[in-house]
């Protein structure tokens, strides 16, 4: 009962924030010259005025500044994201159609980060400024600093034109169309690269905040109390220190799920996945309005499903937060 | 500017040009006598996915490059560039040019089963081309019915003489025919038809996938005995284009249309036996780089200050070290690959002379001021094209060296468009003028006066002509060709003589396509046509 009252609250405390977002966004697209039919036109390679006058009467766009704005809110409220003038079907179902791919390419380089970054940073921590932390530390940094594209596309001169292991890109295998647990697999095959060089940068991040937080932890008294009881080393940095350590791990992934979940560009274009990223960019280079408002929505709401779900590990990972609130 | 940078670039284009031109006739003339194979599927890039697929009523290549294969147009060019019927068998013009009759092929259904006739025809003419489809309302303005006396027969009438060489030079792009009996109930813009198309060609839709991929699958009842070869046709979307180079070397894409790729990693790809790089089957979609004068600003109006501008950018030298073999210098509005229209290069042109340059802008007031500059423009670069953006940086430092301090302002597609073509928001702009194999579809538009504010690739300069106007009204309901084509040369002087646009280089798009296709790059719109006749070579 506890966590439903607290899930309204966090609720109807987000929703100002949704709304300034989106208002945020509306305004800060009508800024930018030109709007959905001028990026058609120059999609299409001209067109005459008359075309374009019944094109913005077609899109709406014929409308006030504010009477847009307002329509829009107004649909919202019963729940409506509007019409996508690029795919030319409701904005939910286009965002819907963009979600699984997103989500495992999300879900999977998370994870993998996140394992990772657990195991090499107590590694790390561990031989403190011997070897396996000095390699691990570099290695780190190179991940970081490399852009994520070059990444992707090294990757794909290896592995799919050289050795020819993995496709280049795509969801999925299109020539030959499989289904049940083959598709599964062919999807699988196709999102190794990206969840590789998407996760790459991710690990570098949390393994540099996993091997700084175990340091942390492994000189608190406690830890010393435990040694002090004769506990050998596994069983002292995997039941006492791992657990603590793992907090500020949590508050980052927390964040960064939201950012993810956003999609992203870079990736998404490199390996021709369609995620929420490629569609985000789309709508903004044609000023397609609804279908940005759409995603922005979805990315504020699944920003504060996330959270939520991170102050309910915290208060399993350390009680003391859970007394708090 | 770093001239040693240039050089090297210099060297790098001369090789790869040499290693392109090789590259490109081998293949074809050894393969001539094969027969053709049976099967296979053919993965195209489509780079930019559009709103609709339906070329009835929307004229552009990421358009036809696709649909082109599932519906069918009147008439299409052949190798010759010369207009040969697809659904219509033959035609004829009134001596007075306003009626136009087409017999139209019997036996065609489309890939629903049901007949294509003359009411198709009719429907799509006065419904789409006229009303909807961009170029075509201008091209069809004075289309005034379409009698349909015989179910193969359509009969255009025309208020004003429409030249038959006009029409026909038109029609492959802006004659695609959809079918009626899918379209005449409700709105034709949401019809959801136009994302899951249904014609006459050679393949026959399958699926579209946003944001993954199209597929189309041979059509068993195609009309042409024997045709099509191919099983299935896959376009994969790639956004990123060296995400594509790579697929193409994956083995994963044979075919990159209109210029794709980089320019470097074409010229990667063009030493690759693998692949054929080349500009063979794209002459029918002609562009030129522009350089566009804003009049609203009191030095660009003065004649004397555009042709200095035009003198000082060393055309030839761009091209050499930055376009290499893909580009050649143009000589105005109506570019080489245009035999019908052509003029020559006797019309007035501004040859590199940057003393001439500072000497024309000394006599029109503009001496140079302290820190050397007589004055400072806005220049607005459209984002199509990596030649687009070298292209605006080269004007910017050749005019610096004349005096003139050139700020560039970059904008996304929709961006561009709006700032110059209806807020006039520009000193200087440049994109490209894409030629349509008659100057009347999307020529004459940049120069003729009183087009309306806000229409892309027009004349938005603020400047008119009554003589280039009455050129153009002429031209354009001239019926006898070689009168016609008199009138272009007269266009193409006087138009370069006042510069209101500069048109210095030309360049067709440039094809990326895997050795093992047959009969590809045969048609001067090759990557839009219907590819009836392509194969894959084991």
């Amino acid at each position: 009962m506890r966590i439903f009252r607290l899930a309204g609250r966090r609720l109807a405390a987000s929703i100002p924030t949704l709304a300034l977002i989106l208002v945020g966004v509306f305004l800060l697209l009508q800024f930018a010259p030109g709007d959905t039919v001028d990026a058609m036109m120059a999609q299409m390679g001209g067109g005459d005025a008359a075309t374009a006058k019944e094109l913005r009467k077609f899109y709406g766009l014929d409308l006030s500044i504010p009477a847009q704005l307002g329509n829009y809110l107004w649909r919202l409220i019963r729940l409506d994201l509007g019409f996508s003038s690029i795919y030319g079907k409701p904005v939910a179902s286009v965002i819907l159609e963009r979600l699984p791919p997103t989500i495992l390419l999300m879900t999977a380089s998370l994870s993998f980060a996140f394992f990772f970054g657990i195991v090499f940073g107590v590694i790390a921590a561990r031989g403190v400024n011997k070897w396996p932390d000095t390699l691990i530390s570099i290695l780190g940094l190179i991940f970081y600093a490399t852009p994520s594209f070059w990444f992707g596309l090294m990757a794909i001169v290896v592995f799919s034109i050289y050795l020819q292991w993995l496709p280049a890109g795509g969801f999925e295998n299109i020539g030959a169309l499989q289904t049940g647990i083959w598709r599964t697999l062919d999807i699988a095959r196709h999102l190794v690269l990206p969840t590789l060089t998407l996760g790459l940068i991710f690990l570098a991040i949390y393994l540099r905040i996993m091997r700084a937080s175990m340091l942390e932890v492994l000189n608190l008294d406690y830890v010393r109390t435990a040694r002090a009881k004769g506990l050998d080393e596994t069983r002292v940095v995997i039941r006492h220190v791992l657990r603590n350590a793992l907090l500020p791990m949590v508050t980052l992934i927390g964040l960064q799920a939201g950012t993810m979940l956003g999609g992203s560009v870079v990736v998404e274009s490199v390996f021709s996945l369609p995620g929420l990223g490629r569609l985000a960019y789309e709508s903004v280079v044609q000023r397609d309005l609804n279908t940005l408002l759409g995603i922005v929505f979805v990315s504020a709401l699944l920003v504060i499903v996330v959270n939520f779900a991170v102050d309910l590990v915290y208060a399993r990972l350390d009680p003391r937060i859970a007394a708090e609130g | 500017m770093d001239f040693t940078r240039l050089a090297i670039n210099r060297r790098t284009a001369l090789l790869t040009s040499a290693a392109i031109a090789a590259n490109v006739i081998n293949p074809l003339r050894a393969l001539a006598q094969e027969t053709p194979r049976k099967g296979g599927v053919f993965n195209v890039h489509y780079g930019a996915e559009q709103r609709q697929l339906n070329p009835s009523i929307q004229a552009s290549t990421g358009v036809y490059i696709i649909s082109g294969k599932i519906q069918e147009n009147l008439v299409d060019l052949d190798a010759d560039g010369k207009p040969v019927g697809v659904l219509a068998e033959s035609w004829e013009a009134s001596p007075d040019g306003k009626t136009v009759t087409f017999r139209l092929r019997k036996g065609v259904t489309w890939h629903d089963g049901k007949p294509f006739t003359s009411a198709d025809v009719a429907f799509t003419a006065m419904n789409m081309w006229k009303k909807i489809l961009n170029y075509g309302s201008t091209l069809q303005l004075f289309l005034t019915a379409v009698d349909t006396p015989d179910p193969h027969i359509a009969i255009f009438r025309y208020e004003r003489p429409m030249p038959l060489n006009l029409l026909l030079r038109a029609l492959p792009d802006l004659g695609y025919i959809s079918a009626k009996h899918l379209y005449e109930s409700g709105d034709i813009r949401p019809n959801p038809v136009n994302l899951a198309p249904v014609g006459t060609g050679p393949f026959k839709f399958v699926k579209y996938e946003r944001g993954q991929y199209v597929m189309a699958d041979r059509n068993p009842d195609y009309w042409r005995p024997n045709a099509p070869y191919l099983d299935r046709i896959v376009w994969r979307v790639i956004t990123d284009r060296a995400a594509a180079a790579a697929q193409m070397e994956a083995g994963e894409l044979h075919y990159s249309p209109f210029s794709g790729l980089t320019i470097s990693d074409m010229s990667r790809l063009s030493k690759d036996k693998r692949f054929v790089v080349s500009t063979r089957g794209n002459e029918g979609n002609a562009r030129t780089n522009t350089l566009e004068f804003n009049f609203r600003r009191k030095e660009l109006s003065d004649i004397r200050v555009r042709r200095a501008v035009a003198h000082a950018i060393n055309v030839p030298f761009f091209i050499d070290n930055f376009l290499g073999d893909f580009a050649r210098l143009g000589t105005g509005p109506i570019p080489s690959t245009s035999t019908d229209f052509y003029p020559g290069a006797g019309t007035p042109q501004y040859p590199y002379d940057k003393a001439k340059a500072a000497a024309l802008l000394d006599e029109a007031g503009y001496k140079r001021g302290s820190g050397g500059t007589r004055f400072s423009l806005r220049l607005l670069p459209a984002p199509w094209g990596e030649d687009i953006s070298l292209w605006s940086t080269f004007i910017q430092q050749s005019l610096s060296e004349v005096g003139i301090t050139v700020e560039i302002v970059r904008n996304d597609g929709g961006g561009f468009l709006k700032q110059v073509y209806d807020e006039h928001a520009f000193d200087l702009a440049t994109g490209w003028h894409q030629y349509r194999n008659d100057p009347a579809v999307s020529t004459t538009v940049w120069y003729r006066s009183g087009q309306p504010k806000g229409a892309p690739w027009t004349n938005q300069w603020g400047w008119q002509d009554p003589a280039v106007d009455k050129t153009i009204d002429d031209a354009a309901t001239e019926v006898d060709p070689a009168r016609r084509k008199a009138l272009y040369a007269e266009f193409v002087k006087q138009v370069n003589t006042e510069v209101p646009v500069w048109m210095p280089i030309e360049q067709i798009f440039v094809t990326v396509i895997s050795a093992r296709a047959r009969n590809h790059s045969n048609t001067p719109r090759w990557g839009s046509s219907s590819w009836h006749d392509l194969w894959l070579s084991a």
